[in-house]
């Protein structure tokens, strides 16, 4: 099966060659390097811009302002504050000028911790970009969704912002993407840049078909009776192997992968709520006016009668960064232990 | 004379004697000839009459703005008087209409009077000015000023002073693109330069081989707010910033709407033809302070560049005072009675805020 950096390479492809699709750009994006987690190699439209985020979202806006379709890259997320104002603007752009314009651009940009990344490459965005008002915001938790969760993006004809959890990027999926080819060998032999001189270097793309998560539509991805958690991006996983070995033992947790933050599957999470009567919102962006404290807020308000168990969130420590050594970051973003003992709490709560 | 033949030109009120209602087929394109009378004014007449008239109704306008929002009908006026001069000239050259084909528009707060030499009505920045559901910039959601027209390529002005050059040098490589002779062209004030957006256009347009058709624009009043230029920015010139980047540059006299045309369109023909940008800054006045925030009153220690042209057209025979003094009558009343009519306007309905949160298909 392909990688998530695989995915998103194969998605990219299809996108140029049938969603309209005509820049694909940011630093290191285009040859020879494409992408530092090879995610645009051999891309027909990519190109390496300036250092320059706030250039690089700009000229985004300029593109889709005269009917290009662009897919812009920030390299780590960690860069993308410098360019909030520009995502602001780029948000209002249709509000603003009521409807008289609006902007099809997808911005791409890996987020999150799991790489022993830093103080800069290792931060979450969630919770600022739900913040950015006109955006849609999702962010896959495996290979086939940020396949189909791009082809979405690539069709939109709003500003998405496409959060890529940099920790995934290199997991094989455990579905098979449309057209692409049974033996993992062969894909990495067709579509992955050699090392050394790529001069000459060609892409092979398999006969890719179309395959879309709709932007909005959450997945269950584990049933059950017990608690309810609500996960997207690098912890989903986690959350379902946390899942996986509470059945062991007797607990039933339903785990469902939001996927899109920005407009969200509210029905989804609600009907989930209504069965388990507990919910654990669970993500790596600092905890404080984290987005899972919105569900929560939600959750309370709509559904307060129906709880046997308060709302819980767990989220990243409210700390100015996560730093370099193991144990440094292990204590800033949750861990498997972390979401076990949280499911346990919030399932053994009682009325 | 030289060049007699009256030009229809857009934006002027029914009744106008040159001017007609109807967008304009073309560019003007004058024949660079001295005149007999106008000897210091190299322009054809008819060009000249037509520039003040724009530059009579861009001022009317701002000044019913002003003093509607002294009336209490609008909360906040920024815009443009001092600038006509040069902002004119910059719409009577414009290549004017939708998609890459055509001049995209990135522009700063204070370009009313290129709108109007475009050929927009003046009702609608009233209809701005008073946020009625029927302002058709932004339906009542945004300041005066704040023009937004998909159908000329002007993208929405924001408050932000300087996000407009981040985003010039993206619509002129779809222009570059798209091939022809179309062109970006981004305005901003002096003291926005000082943002690194700036900076930003100064690189994108610049690559190596990949260099846009960007006209990059400074209208400098030597005031950022309250705070006077040279007591924040020690480059005096700010077209200069271009060369480090290779690019042609030249600083004018934003005041003189004859060197303006001239020189924007030698600027203009430059972009169009080499496909590389130009940065030019031109000086300007700033005749009515920042914004209503610091008062909106007239300043009279700067260059009013309509009295000035005015005075010249007069000494060259151009135009008699009395013929000023009609265009300007004939504007101040059309104003005056769309403004009457603005104020009864309804505002928009508060369940509108829902609407255009995202585009969507009809």
């Amino acid at each position: 099966m392909a990688n998530m950096a695989q995915a998103i390479r194969m998605a990219l492809h299809y996108a140029e060659e049938n969603l309209g699709v005509t820049d694909v750009f940011g630093e290191d994006t285009g040859a020879p390097l494409g992408g530092v987690f090879t995610c645009t190699q051999g891309l027909k439209t990519a190109w390496n811009s300036p250092l320059d985020e706030r250039g690089i979202i700009g000229c985004a806006m300029g593109l889709a302002f005269a009917g290009q379709r662009p897919v812009a890259e920030i390299q780590f997320v960690d860069y993308i504050f410098n360019t909030v104002d520009l995502l602001k603007l780029a948000g209002n752009t249709c509000w603003s000028s009521n409807g008289d314009w609006h902007l099809p651009m997808v911005v791409r940009s890996p987020a999150g911790s799991g790489i022993r990344g830093s103080i800069y490459h290792s931060h979450s965005f969630d919770s600022w970009a739900t913040r950015l008002a006109g955006w849609k915001i999702v962010m896959p938790s495996n290979p086939l969704d940020a396949y189909g969760l791009l082809l979405a993006a690539c069709k939109e004809e709003n500003p998405v912002l496409y959060l890529e959890p940099k920790a995934l990027l290199r997991i094989k999926g455990e579905e098979r993407i449309p057209g692409e080819p049974a033996d993992d060998k062969q894909l990495s032999k067709m579509i992955d840049a050699p090392l050394g001189d790529r001069s000459q270097w060609k892409p092979q793309w398999p006969a890719l078909e179309a395959y879309v998560v709709p932007i909005g539509k959450g997945k269950t991805v584990r049933e059950g009776d017990a608690l309810t958690v609500v996960s997207w991006g690098r912890l989903l996983p986690i959350c379902v192997k946390a899942a996986d070995q509470l059945k062991e033992v007797g607990l039933s947790v339903e785990v469902i992968d939001l996927r899109s933050l920005w407009p969200y599957d509210w029905e989804l999470v609600k009907g989930s709520i209504q069965k388990t009567r507990r919910v654990l919102f669970v993500n790596e962006d600092t905890e404080v006016t984290n987005f899972g404290e919105h569900l929560a807020r939600r959750t309370t308000d709509e559904l307060f009668y129906e709880l046997w168990a308060p709302p819980r969130v767990l989220a990243g420590k409210h700390l100015p960064g996560i730093g370099l050594a193991d144990p440094l970051e292990m204590a800033s973003v949750p861990q498997l232990k972390d979401v076990l003992e949280a499911m346990r709490h919030a399932a053994s709560l009682q009325p | 004379m030289g060049g007699r033949t009256a030009r229809a030109f857009p934006g002027l009120p029914p009744g106008a004697g040159l001017c007609l209602s109807a967008p304009r087929m073309s560019r003007p394109q004058p024949k660079l000839v001295k005149t007999d009378k106008a000897g210091e004014l190299p322009l054809d007449r008819a060009l000249l009459v037509q520039m003040h008239e724009l530059m009579v109704k861009s001022r009317v306008l701002e000044e019913r703005l002003i003093q509607m929002y002294k009336q209490g009908h609008g909360y906040f006026w920024i815009g443009g008087p001092g600038e006509e001069a040069f902002n004119v000239p910059l719409g009577m050259l414009v290549k004017k209409g939708r998609g890459p084909a055509y001049d995209f528009l990135h522009f700063h707060y204070r370009q009313s009077a290129t709108l109007m030499a475009m050929g927009e009505d003046t009702v609608g920045a009233l209809r701005q000015m008073k946020n009625t559901a029927s302002d058709p910039y932004s339906g009542g959601r945004n300041f005066a000023g704040h023009f937004s027209k998909s159908a000329w390529n002007i993208v929405p002005v924001s408050s932000p002073i300087e996000v407009q050059y981040a985003m010039a040098p993206g619509t002129a490589l779809a222009q570059k693109r798209h091939g022809g002779d179309a062109i970006t062209i981004v305005t901003g004030g002096d003291a926005g330069t000082a943002e690194g957006d700036f900076a930003s256009c100064l690189v994108w347009s610049t690559r190596p081989g990949n260099e846009l058709p960007v006209l990059m624009v400074v209208t400098h009043n030597t005031w950022g707010i309250s705070t006077a230029s040279d007591t924040q920015q020690a480059n005096r010139d700010i077209s200069e910033r271009g060369r480090a980047f290779g690019m042609k540059t030249k600083r004018i006299n934003g005041n003189d709407p004859v060197e303006s045309y001239l020189e924007l369109q030698e600027a203009m023909a430059y972009v169009r033809k080499e496909r590389k940008p130009f940065l030019l800054q031109a000086d300007v006045s700033r005749l009515y302070g920042h914004s209503s925030a610091s008062g909106a009153n007239f300043v009279n220690a700067e260059v009013d560049c309509l009295a000035a042209f005015e005075q010249r057209l007069e000494g060259a025979g151009v135009l008699s005072r009395a013929e000023m003094d009609e265009v300007r009558k004939r504007w101040t009343e059309h104003v005056a009675a769309e403004a009457r009519q603005v104020v009864q306007e309804p505002p928009p309905d508060g369940e509108s805020v829902w609407n255009h949160v995202f585009w969507e298909k009809a």
